[in-house]
């Protein structure tokens, strides 16, 4: 048992807070939880707006808190807090254990926190490193000014948001880690018109710990793909809801793998029952054509960490191997409650949350054809260039929105289309996923579940869907 | 710091000290406690404590800059009026803000509606029986993996340094189950049902447990539907749905912003049916989650947006009503830039309407329609910006006095037709977690099921 010395302090960011935080996990363990975990969080955030030709809002944010975990069996209490103070944790943490309603009878012990893994050394300077205001609206003006070209062009608008993060993981089992993180993000969007049609168009690009990424972004690229797109779909005459082969688009293609199988695979469905997949560990659930991974070691893919937030470092996930499930995205309440074993995937989106197993950086492996190979072999059907977002219903029905699409007849693109979406089930369309391109590629994006909003890349190359429902009108 | 006279003491303070002569802020201050059960086992437990306080000076030149912060220390104050003044010089100059010229008008002195805390034991053991007896009602019902009971203590302030100063305090409890059903060689049905009240004492947990139990086994017995154009009857809660998502369509912001499919002129205009009334109420004494005033300090006020058919009124903020030549509206968020946002729709059927004739009612009648109960994935199927959906649904096939649920489909359209559309608003209103309506009938949209 670690001695405490009862002290008036609080949580300071630029110590490593062992003492305190030895203390406040000892007293949880003394009134009878049987594991307790705190994620201590201090932010430094800011985004930037500029509409049309003008910086319309930047927008500075700051803050901290903790959250504070306890186990009991298999049960939990999460108690998040903005007072960092001694006083304020043992009361949290007094106030997560009154939850459980634990019964003392015997107390775990606790051999103290380990030598803290410090994956913050060489991540210090971050903030001074980032581009300036100044340097973002610069950048961000450019890049609607490149959105001028079309005169049909009737919004022009570009975003950055960038998400500093300091965090600080102790748990009873001696856990003790520090990071820093660094998430930045830049997006543009445009709504062309004329007369009675309307196109939009919108693309993100972001990174994570690379404090010069978004110098580097090429910003005339990215507003001539957001033009072409919207122009291209102005008049675009709506599609006829059918059933045919799809051919989805690599990079943000990969959101429909993400939401209809990806979040499947992960233990929280397991535990409420919502997957499919519970009981296909090593069985065939898609076709052998797909190998699916879901890892967080990309060198700055937007979904990589150096640590996960229950202090876990991540690993590269095989989630299905030439069709076969191999494995579950897993947390620590994962593991516990299902048997499967921890993936560095305990995420949150802040302190409020308490971890769970999500996903980082998801994607389908590439195959051995080109996007040509695909396209030439469907005599009708429809080419997905680019999706919106979708939602997948507590069934495992999906609903994906196309935001540009493309008719495909006798192996050729032919007409543009809008108003489709995407309908049917992962059970159902996994096995139909029947070529793989070699052409992958990651895209960001956000997730939101049960932990809050993180980043994550999804991806794929090109890959055909041999027949699906589409949604039109 | 959580008392608002300290704060604004200090801001006021702190501001001098930094030549800060004009300022605004809007704080929360939360106490949340959740519980979630899996089969009568308490999953996860949960309890927050939440600060957050949105500062906006103005510089010298009149522009603004704005921080947020969840660190209310002197020091973490001092800070936030310090990176507020740096964005400053960064403020838009095409568009002045300024104080709402209602924020220190005498605000309606609406009850504070506020519960004494249960605590989480109460809320465990509360949902805990909750979920015993929906698995209960029937042996298809195998799991409610869905569920959440809720109750949450809050303050809201905005002071400025023109002397507003204004608060109101509330509590509100909620609680959701979504059930999941399943059969043999049958497709899992899910549905559900959520209730909200000021406190758990106010909530009717009965009816959520009688309701999710009703529409998950009511779907268990389902049909596919062919691809076509149907006569639809919008549910309630689906027509408010709908409302809610097109609602950029009444906000000066979107319509300045160029996202709106509405435009500066469009006031005055039919853009539906004149059977169509539509009110923004936020004061509403049905609403648990009403607020006297908005993030601006302006008062929260009755509106009617469209008047038999024809488009009313703007919602506005200071900026926007400036920009309009008119007045807040009560529905300003504070932020870097001003938000926008309606309160609680009311939607009813407008008097003086010459359509006795009209007998479609989802009650009685006989011919074939699609019943739209629930509308899913928004976020996902509404263009606002163009007026398009296309939207996933739960919903029967009805005629002859009989229905069977629809197994899975999609509904689509455009949103402005739709309101010309519309070819009955029955009389009975209903009241909804997000507000009120009626059922409200539709000629003819697209449903994607069977291709």
């Amino acid at each position: 048992m670690v001695l405490t010395s009862y002290i008036n302090k609080e949580i300071d960011f630029d110590d490593e807070n062992k003492q305190l935080l030895e203390e406040i996990i000892s007293h949880g363990l003394s009134l009878g939880a049987d594991f307790v975990e705190i994620f201590l969080e201090n932010t430094d955030n800011l985004s930037v707006l500029v509409e049309d030709d003008f910086i319309t809002s930047v927008n500075p944010s700051f803050g901290m808190g903790a959250g504070i975990r306890i186990f009991k069996d298999k049960r939990d209490g999460f108690v998040s807090t903005n007072d960092l103070s001694r006083k304020g944790l043992i009361s949290s943490i007094t106030q997560a254990i009154e939850m459980l309603d634990i019964n003392l009878t015997t107390t775990k012990s606790f051999d103290g926190l380990e030598k803290v893994r410090n994956y913050s050394i060489n991540k210090n300077n971050w903030l001074k490193s980032i581009p300036t205001v100044n340097e973002i609206g610069e950048k961000l003006l450019s890049s609607t000014k490149c959105l001028k070209k079309e005169e049909k062009v009737n919004v022009r608008k570009g975003s950055y948001a960038r998400n500093w993060q300091k965090v600080i993981i102790a748990s009873s089992d001696g856990t003790f880690a520090k990071d820093i993180r660094l998430h930045q993000t830049v997006g543009l969007n445009v709504i062309a018109l004329d007369k009675q049609y309307r196109s939009s168009g919108s693309r993100r690009f972001g990174s994570s710990d690379s404090p010069n990424e978004f110098k580097n972004w090429n910003h005339e690229e990215a507003a001539n793909e957001v033009l072409n797109s919207s122009m291209s779909m102005l008049y675009a005459d709506y599609v006829d809801a059918c059933q045919k082969p799809v051919i989805l688009a690599n990079k943000f293609g990969g959101v429909i793998f993400h939401e209809a199988c990806g979040h499947l695979l992960e233990t929280t469905q397991i535990e409420r029952g919502t997957t499919p997949f519970a009981n296909k560990l090593d069985k065939k659930i898609a076709h052998e054509a797909v190998t699916a991974v879901d890892e967080g070691i990309s060198s700055g893919s937007f979904g990589s960490l150096s640590v996960d937030d229950e202090g876990m470092e991540p690993e590269k996930s095989i989630l299905i191997k030439d069709g076969i499930l191999k494995k579950f995205i897993s947390d620590r309440a994962g593991e516990m409650r299902t048997g499967h074993k921890r993936t560095g995937s305990g995420r949150r989106q802040n302190y409020s949350f308490a971890a769970a197993s999500r996903m980082r950086n998801t994607f389908i492996a590439k195959g051995n054809f080109s996007k040509d190979d695909l396209i030439s072999s469907i005599s009708d059907g429809l080419y997905c260039k680019s999706m919106g977002g979708g939602s997948v219903g507590a069934t495992g029905q999906f609903n994906f929105a196309v935001e540009e699409g493309y008719l495909i007849k006798n192996g050729k693109l032919t007409k543009p289309v809008k108003g489709a979406t995407l309908i049917g089930e992962a059970t159902e369309v996994m096995p139909k996923i029947s070529m793989c391109g070699n052409d992958l590629e990651l895209a960001p994006g956000f997730c939101g579940s049960i932990s809050g909003s993180v980043n994550v890349t999804v991806g794929q190359p090109h890959i055909k869907v041999d027949s699906i429902t589409i949604g039109g009108r | 710091m959580r008392d608002l006279k300290e704060i604004t003491n200090f801001i006021t303070s702190s501001a001098e000290s930094l030549n800060i002569k004009k300022w605004d802020f809007g704080a929360s201050f939360s106490n949340d406690f959740s519980v979630q059960v899996d089969k009568g086992i308490a999953k996860q437990l949960k309890a927050s404590q939440k600060q957050v306080l949105t500062l906006r000076v103005w510089n010298n030149k009149n522009l603004v800059g704005i921080t947020t912060t969840s660190d209310l220390s002197k020091k973490g104050l001092k800070k936030a009026l310090f990176q507020a003044n740096l964005a400053s010089d960064y403020g838009n100059k095409n568009e002045l803000t300024d104080f709402s010229p209602s924020a220190k008008d005498p605000i309606k002195n609406i009850k504070e509606e506020k519960r004494t805390p249960v605590g989480i034991k109460k809320l465990l053991e509360t949902l805990r029986i909750a979920e015993k007896e929906l698995l209960n009602k029937h042996e298809a019902i195998k799991t409610i993996p869905y569920n959440g009971l809720s109750e949450s203590f809050f303050k809201r302030v905005y002071a400025n340094s023109d002397g507003a100063h204004r608060s109101y305090e509330k509590s509100q409890a909620a609680i959701y189950l979504y059930a999941r059903a399943e059969e043999n060689d049958r497709k899992p049905r899910s549905s559900g049902s959520v209730k909200i009240g000021y406190g758990l004492e106010d909530i009717d947990i009965n009816s959520c447990i009688d309701e999710a139990a009703e529409k998950t086994i009511s779907h268990l017995n389902y049909s596919s539907i062919a691809t076509g154009k149907y006569k639809i009857c919008f549910s309630p809660e689906s027509f408010l749905t709908l409302i809610n998502a097109f609602s950029s369509m009444f906000n000066a912001r979107s319509i300045i912003d160029g996202v709106s499919i509405s435009n500066k002129d469009s006031i005055g205009e039919m853009i539906a049916n004149p059977l169509l009334n539509v009110f923004d109420d936020g004061l509403h004494e049905k609403n648990i989650s009403s607020a006297p005033f908005d993030g601006e300090g302006t008062p929260t006020q009755k509106l009617c947006l469209i008047n038999k058919g024809k488009l009313e009124n703007f919602i506005h903020s200071e900026s926007t009503a400036r920009i309009f030549k008119t007045k807040p509206t009560g529905h300003a968020g504070l932020g870097s830039k001003v938000s926008v946002s309606t309160d609680w729709i009311v939607v009813e059927r407008s008097e003086n309407v010459l359509s006795e004739d009209i007998d479609l009612n989802h009650k009685d009648y006989l011919g074939k329609y699609i019943y739209v109960e629930e509308l899913n994935a928004i976020h996902a199927g509404v263009k606002a910006s163009q007026g398009s959906f296309s939207l996933p649904f739960d919903g029967w096939i009805c005629e002859g006095g009989k229905r069977i649920s629809i197994e899975a489909a999609t509904i689509a359209g455009d949103f402005k037709t739709l309101l010309k559309e519309i070819i009955n608003i029955e009389k009975n209103q209903y009241l909804t977690t997000s507000g009120i309506s009626p059922h409200v009938w539709v000629n003819e949209l697209s449903i994607t099921g069977d291709a």
